[in-house]
């Protein structure tokens, strides 16, 4: 099933490449796992892969999910994740660094980097933590940790709860230039609540977490990016002041950018409150796999949201695919672990805006490629020749049905087992090559 | 409610039934006094009315009426998991030392009966517990029968007899209905 | 009408007409406690058990009480560690007790939801004794039971909830029964323990409404049901003090004036007397509280009448 030393002439497909700001019927030549050139009717020696019908794009980037190797392999290993990443399209996956240990030392962005090259079927770029043991009380060591790979450096799962040392961790990265990526929640304000702050916790009876927890952060890191002069990325924006604040800092020239996931573009707190069936006075349910942090919002915050990425407030969508085993989330809802395992369903989700008109297909490509892309500095996400032939084909015209249990992914924590979801990955190339590819698929690439 | 059947007894039949079935309770407890009647629910109830009203037309005595749900004692809540209503249960005096006549429409597997005298043990020890149907259908499952009879009417088990009261169904008839409805 | 429901976990998915068949259920349980002998062998062979993750007397001991008086047999498990400390998962503890062959299972849990989980996870069913701040149905059962039997009706009735509403279980299931059989409902507390998107959560109840003064929510009320304030409020920041919330939200005689004649004053128990409510009020000819307490065994009872062998059925 591969071509000739991994090269290709794809033939057919609408290419969409907004690195180069392309969305034309054109021929991509793959020639040994790099992009030769893009045009129309090119001739080639390498072997024709008929994707009449398909869009191509470059494979997607994404800058947050969850590998959980070293440490929590129960939950998902860097061979799993990249594979699910695949089978969404991701071919590049910035690793998030609260394994166990922490991702805090150049030894364990070694081993990761080192345990992607044995077994990942994507490109991995590892984060590191801010501080050590990410306590929040001691910097990591940035230069070294950079030199050995790290893309950036993240808390994630927390925030950097603490100012100065927020402030502090941004003044130091400017000595390697790599952006600090903050979980903007106020622990204070956000106690011990399980759900958005609204009026699905007052109905069933869940503590909730605030969006002026998120809200206050986000204001606050703005204020030190400013001050400092630093490059701060803030993770999962959920609320619509969230992205008033980010916007009006980027007004200001604030060295700040911003990711969403595809759960908080098009889910809202209420599925939290699924019904146990069908049945429409069926007892209120509590999805424990819907409850992630910072938790869904509201239909009006994913308008917000919406119209952040259109504007350009939200540089990039991101999965933060946090895969759990069902014991992490069998349990009481306060109990159960936080996060959706989301990579497989993630490009299915966002095109549903499209779908619905609200974005366009080039803006979300971008969304998904060249845009994460630039925000970390990564070789990726465009089809510039010379870069690596990582690509994605989409099969706009099919729908699914999400079945967790069919997941690449070991996380099978998703609130959206038995949706429906329109458009699919045809054809997922890693350096040329075919790293995944649905059943009808595998015979074009094999011709 | 739309009935096709036999009519078994009509309004008037039912009627001298019940006076005669008065009369022998009276005689067979010498007298009204100390006697209750229960009815079972839901159409023993207004019979044992009747039977009292009858009892003080003969003796100038008023006999206490009670009325008594047996669901809650039935055998074949289980085994059916169907949850009939629960109907009020009455009973206005003790039961201690008294002579207790239940009273139902049709007897049949004696199921119902056994019910209702475990219901009745469980107000009190009466003296004794006398059974009073307007209709003996056969087919008795446990070892009970009545005391006072209306009408012994043969039956095949698949057949199903259906009174109408008219303080529930707004006229007094019996029905012999050629199976498929189910007895209540 | 059989009730066509394996679990009880809230009211708020009931219809009016299953909530009346409960509290006509009730009425007929209710005669069974008058009798000399206060049981019926209606669920011999059932297996109750009453797994109380949170600490509760009464509620206990009513269920319990009315599990005997139906014949059931019945296990109390208290445990009053949360399942993570004990290191069993609910979900293991629930497989446990439906091996050791529980046809119920009556639920007490100090986390909102945790009754929902174990519906889905056992065929036995499930009876929510009330679960985090979020529902406690039937205590609001009998709450109803109880106005419904003192008054006539629940329709129409005005009716106050007084107190920490955001916290309370017994408020929310209580919002869902009254405002389903159209009664008004003023809910009435601080704006720290009340907020006002309360309506707004509860927008297909449209006789509910919302008052900081408790004067205003007095007015003509047909019943005052007053709500235990817990006294840890004070140390989250969400009360400067009981004295203060005494002397705003207390219920007294004075201010009791407002309400109608002979207007039912309840009280879920137990009661901080001096704070929500005065004692003299507590046990004054107009309050019902003691009638509560008996009425919960006749609710239970019903409850567990009407929901045994549903699970089977069901499946």
């Amino acid at each position: 099933m591969t071509g000739i030393n991994n090269s290709w002439v794809i033939r057919g497909a609408r290419v969409i490449d907004p690195a180069n700001d392309l969305d034309a019927a054109v021929d991509v030549l793959v020639r040994e796992g790099t992009i030769a050139r893009v045009g129309r009717a090119l001739q080639a020696d390498a072997p024709n892969l008929d994707a009449d019908g398909l869009v191509l794009t470059p494979g997607f980037v994404d800058l947050h999910c969850h590998l959980r190797e070293p440490g929590l392999e129960y939950k998902e290993t860097i061979a799993t994740g990249t594979q699910a990443a695949v089978r969404g399209g991701f071919t590049t996956v910035c690793s998030m660094a609260n394994t166990d240990p922490v991702v805090d030392t150049p030894a364990t962005v070694a081993l990761i980097l080192a345990r992607a090259q044995a077994a990942a079927a994507a490109r991995v770029f590892p984060l590191a933590a801010v501080t050590q043991g990410s306590w929040g009380t001691q910097l990591v060591e940035m230069a070294a940790l950079s030199e050995a790979g790290a893309v950036a450096f993240s808390d994630d799962g927390l925030a950097v709860a603490d100012a100065r040392m927020m402030r502090h961790a941004l003044e130091y990265s400017l000595l390697v230039g790599k952006p600090i990526v903050d979980h903007c929640e106020d622990p204070e304000l956000v106690q011990d609540g399980v759900v958005h702050e609204g009026l699905t916790a007052l109905r069933l009876g869940l503590r909730g977490r605030p969006a002026e927890a998120e809200e206050t952060m986000v204001a606050r890191d703005a204020l030190l990016a400013r001050r400092t002069g630093a490059h701060v990325h803030i993770a999962h924006v959920s609320t619509q002041g969230s992205v008033d604040i980010i916007r009006a800092a980027k007004r200001q020239g604030v060295r700040i950018t911003a990711e969403v996931t595809p759960h908080h573009l098009t889910l809202t707190d209420e599925i939290v409150a699924r019904k146990l069936n069908e049945n429409a006075d069926a007892a209120l349910a509590y999805d424990v796999n819907a409850k992630v942090n910072p938790p869904l919002r509201t239909a009006a915050d994913a308008e917000a949201l919406i119209a952040g990425l259109n504007d350009g407030t939200i540089d990039a969508i991101a999965t933060d695919h946090a895969p759990h085993s069902e014991n992490d989330k069998l349990c009481e809802i306060s109990q159960a672990e936080s996060g959706i395992s989301c990579l497989e369903t993630a490009f299915s989700q966002v095109y549903q805006l499209v779908r619905s008109g609200k974005v366009t297909l080039p803006t979300l490509v971008s969304k998904l490629t060249s845009e994460p892309s630039r925000v970390f500095g990564l070789p990726t996400g465009t089809l510039s020749p010379g870069a690596p032939a990582d690509l994605v084909a989409l099969d706009l015209d099919a729908t699914w049905t999400v079945d967790p249990d069919a997941f690449a992914s070991k996380g099978k924590n998703t609130p959206l087992a038995g949706a429906t979801l329109p458009g699919k990955v045809a054809m997922t190339f890693v350096d040329g090559k075919i790293v995944h590819a649905v059943d009808r698929f595998q015979q074009r690439g094999a011709r | 409610m739309a009935v096709s059947g036999k009519v078994l007894l009509q309004a008037e039949e039912i009627r001298r039934a019940l006076l005669r079935i008065a009369h022998e309770i009276v005689e067979h407890n010498r007298g009204a006094a100390d006697i209750v009647l229960v009815g079972i629910q839901a159409r023993g109830a207004p019979l044992a009315r009747r039977l009292a009203a009858s009892i003080e037309a003969l003796e100038g005595v008023a006999v206490p009426v009670g009325r008594l749900d047996i669901t809650l004692y039935r055998d074949d809540l289980d085994r059916e998991h169907f949850r009939p209503n629960v109907r009020e249960t009455q009973i206005p005096v003790d039961l201690a030392r008294k002579h207790v006549v239940l009273v139902d429409d049709v007897l049949y597997t004696g199921r119902t009966i056994r019910a209702a005298m475990d219901a009745v043990m469980d107000y009190g020890r009466p003296r004794t517990i006398q059974l009073a149907v307007l209709i003996d259908r056969g087919h008795r499952e446990l070892p009970i029968r009545a005391d006072y009879v209306g009408k012994n009417v043969p039956t095949a088990r698949r057949e199903v007899i259906e009174l109408h009261v008219s303080e529930i169904d707004g006229a007094d008839e019996v029905f012999l209905l050629p199976a498929s409805q189910e007895q209540a | 009408m059989p009730l066509d429901r394996k679990d009880l976990l809230d009211l708020d998915d009931f219809s009016s007409d299953e909530i009346m068949l409960l509290l006509e259920t009730t009425s007929a349980m209710a005669e069974i406690l008058s009798r000399p002998i206060r049981r019926v062998p209606t669920l011999r062979g059932k297996t109750i058990v009453n797994m109380f993750y949170e600490a509760s007397t009464r509620t206990r001991s009513s269920f319990e009480l009315a599990a005997k008086n139906l014949s059931a047999d019945l296990v109390n498990v208290s445990a009053s560690q949360s399942s993570v400390e004990k290191g069993e998962s609910l979900v293991d503890t629930m497989r446990t007790l439906l091996a050791l062959g529980a046809d119920m299972i009556v639920m007490r849990h100090w986390e909102a939801g945790a009754p929902y989980l174990a519906a889905t996870q056992v065929q036995a069913s499930v009876i929510n004794a009330g679960d985090g701040w979020h529902a406690h149905p039937s205590q609001a059962l009998l709450d109803l039971y109880t106005v419904q039997k003192r008054i006539g009706r629940i329709e129409g009735i005005k009716l106050a909830i007084v107190g920490d509403i955001l916290h309370s279980r017994v408020a929310r299931s209580n919002i869902w029964g009254f405002g389903k059989l159209g009664a008004h409902v003023t809910l009435c507390g601080p704006p720290t323990l009340l907020p006002p998107a309360v309506l707004d959560a509860y927008e297909t109840l449209p006789n509910l409404t919302l008052s900081y003064d408790l004067d205003e929510a007095l007015q003509d009320a047909d019943a005052v049901m007053m709500l235990r304030l817990q006294r840890e409020r004070m140390a989250g920041g969400l009360l400067p003090s009981l004295r203060e919330y005494s002397a705003r939200f207390g219920l007294n005689r004075e201010r009791m004036g407002r309400a109608k004649a002979n207007a039912l004053i309840m009280h879920p128990g137990p009661m901080n007397q001096g704070v929500e409510i005065t004692p003299e009020l507590a046990y004054s000819v107009q309050s019902v509280i003691e009638e509560q307490v008996a009425h919960g065994v006749a609710v239970r009872m019903a409850i567990f009448y009407l929901l045994a062998g549903t699970a089977e059925r069901l499946a």
